[in-house]
Formats: C-alpha cells, structure tokens, sequence
C-alpha cells in the first residue's frame, strides 16, 4: 500500500504543475504591480513648468490636499483620445485631475485639449520624460490615484475604459476620499 | 541558379536591414573599459518593460531609450550595479530583472530546485537501499518447504 502510494507521487507533481501553469494562463501579462503603490510612496519630487503656462514652475507640492488622479498623456497617443470622455466625467463628479504631457510639444498638447476637451486643473509640461520615469511610466495612458496626504494609491496601466471608471478608478476615489 | 543567386541578393539585403535596426541603438562613449563592460551586461540584464520579453540594449521603445540613458547616467555617477538594478526596480518593478533577485516572496523560486534535487538525491537513495534488503532477504525454513510444494505440484501437471 505504501508503495502505491509512492508511486502516485509523480503524478502528483505532475497535477500540481499543471494546475499552476494553468494559473499562469489566467494572469493579464500586461500587468505590472507598481512599487509605489506597494510601499505606499509620496507622489515624487520634480520641478516642471506646466502646460497652460510657460513661466509658471510648479514643484511636488501641488498634488497633496485632496484626492487627485495624475493621468499621463499625449498627443501621440491614441488611447489618450478614447480614454477622455471618461476623464471629463471624473471631473464632472468633482475630482481634481492632474495631467503630465509626456514627450509632447505644447502646440500639439494645446491643440489637442481644444479638441477632445479639458478635464485638467493643471498639466505638468514633461517633454524629457523626467517626471514620467520617477513614475517608471512606460507608455501612455497611465494613471496614478494619490491620496490627500499626496501618498500614490492606485495605479492604472493603459486607457481607462467606461467599465474600468465605474470598476476601479471610482471605488478607489471614494477609498481614499 | 538564378533562384539561388536572387535568394542570396534577398539575403544580403536583409541582413543590411538589420544592421541598420541595430544602428538605431544609440554608440555611447567610455572612458573606461570596465565602466562599458558593466554598461553593456546591465542592460542585457533588463527587460524592456514594453516590449514582452526583450532586453533594453535590443529594444528600440522610447522606455527602453530613457532606462538606457538612466544606466550610463548612473554610472558616470559612479553607482554599483546593485543601486542601479535598484534604482531601476523601483520605478518600473521586479518585472525587469530577468535574474528575480533573493528576497522574501522569491526564496520558493531560488530554493525549489535545490529542494528537487536533494528530495531526487534521498529517493533514489531509499530505492537502492530497498532493492539491496530485497535481495539479501534469504528465505525462511517454512518459505522453502512452501516453494517447493508450489514447484511440484506445477510439475504434476
């Protein structure tokens, strides 16, 4: 009996293995849980000028105060265009939004808040990149919720869709409110 | 063996092509000879975090252009690889490092080969040994007398 029971053990393995690689299948390879949300990080230092104006330097301080949602955009980026109506709705709901114009001209970036509309109260100019990097932003859209004590809680890759809004990012917003 | 000639000149030309590609990965300079060899095996050691499973010295994504310029940035700075895998880490995640690196929530993948081996080593170990007794075991007295009973009525038939 002892035996059989040896005997059973690669079989064993075998089921575990493959009940793990089918967990495997079942994870969304374009996810990336993010460090800073993990050790619940302050929104990191920088020092840009921002979109709506050229003279004005704004450092991290701006984002502490209340729940803010810094979305990170383009005008280069499609998903950008599609992800607006629900970024217009967010701020239609009274929640305070914060662009970063990630590698963008200010031409371009102008023309397209005339286009698909302005959620934003202000939008943090970065054509460098330098502020997207801290972020470890590694395409656009992405999205980072941060908290009133300007600590980042949520982070969205790629386009928020209607589903993701009432899923994700609202649940989040009322957490942290 | 015009086909042949055509498909070397295809060949040829494909080749050019990738040469090209590869031209668009940015020839940086180094004092030092240690400082590029370092440059050179960290960013083979970092995936791109766009592109799948590709490392930044071979991707051509904006990301991997930026993470690129941080580790020669860095090492001007005079950084140890260790800092610069961190610095790295913590902005874009675990998710880069192709060799995960030994902590907490990683000791099952680190240590469950070692684990294989050694519960490979003991079984094999216990089946020798098993077989061994097995063979030595000499019959009893009462085992005899029944095995010859067994042999003869086999005869009879």
């Amino acid at each position: 009996m002892k035996r059989r029971l040896l005997l059973m053990l690669p079989l064993l393995g075998f089921l575990l293995l493959l009940l793990f690689l089918y967990l495997g299948l079942g994870l969304n390879p374009f996810h990336r849980e993010s460090r800073l949300v993990e050790e619940a990080r302050a929104f990191p230092a920088f020092e840009l000028t921002t979109l709506e104006d050229p003279e004005r330097r704004v450092d991290e301080s701006l984002i502490p105060g209340q729940v803010t949602l810094v979305n990170v955009w383009g005008e280069w980026c499609p998903e950008c265009k599609r992800e607006m109506p629900q970024l217009l709705d967010l701020a239609d709901r009274g929640v305070r939004l914060v662009g970063i114009n990630w590698k963008d001209t200010r031409d371009k970036a102008r023309g397209f808040l005339d286009e698909f509309g302005d959620p934003f109260e202000v939008n943090l100019f970065d054509p460098e990149g330098e502020l997207a990097f801290e972020l470890g932003v590694y395409g656009a859209p992405e999205s980072f919720l941060v908290d009133r004590d300007g600590i980042i809680r949520y982070h969205h890759t790629g386009y928020i869709s209607p589903s993701d809004l009432r899923e994700h990012i609202l649940p989040e917003v009322e957490k942290w409110q | 063996m015009a086909v042949i000639r055509w498909m070397l000149v295809a060949m040829a030309l494909m080749l050019a092509a990738g040469l090209v590609q590869g031209a668009a990965i940015e020839v940086r300079e180094f004092d030092d000879p240690v400082l590029e060899k370092r440059y050179h095996s960290l960013t083979a050691s970092m995936r791109c975090p766009t592109c799948q499973n590709q490392a930044i010295n071979d991707s051509d994504a904006p990301v991997s252009g930026d993470m690129r310029d941080r580790v020669y940035l860095l090492l001007q700075e005079g950084r140890s690889d260790m800092e610069i895998r961190d610095h790295m880490v913590q902005r874009f995640g675990d998710y880069i490092l192709y060799n995960p690196r030994l902590e907490g929530r990683t000791y099952l993948l680190w240590g469950l080969p070692a684990v294989l081996v050694v519960a490979g080593a003991v079984l094999v170990m216990l089946l020798v040994r098993a077989r061994r007794n097995a063979s030595l075991r000499a019959l009893s007295d009462e085992e005899r007398r029944r095995l010859e009973t067994l042999i003869n009525r086999g005869e009879g038939q």
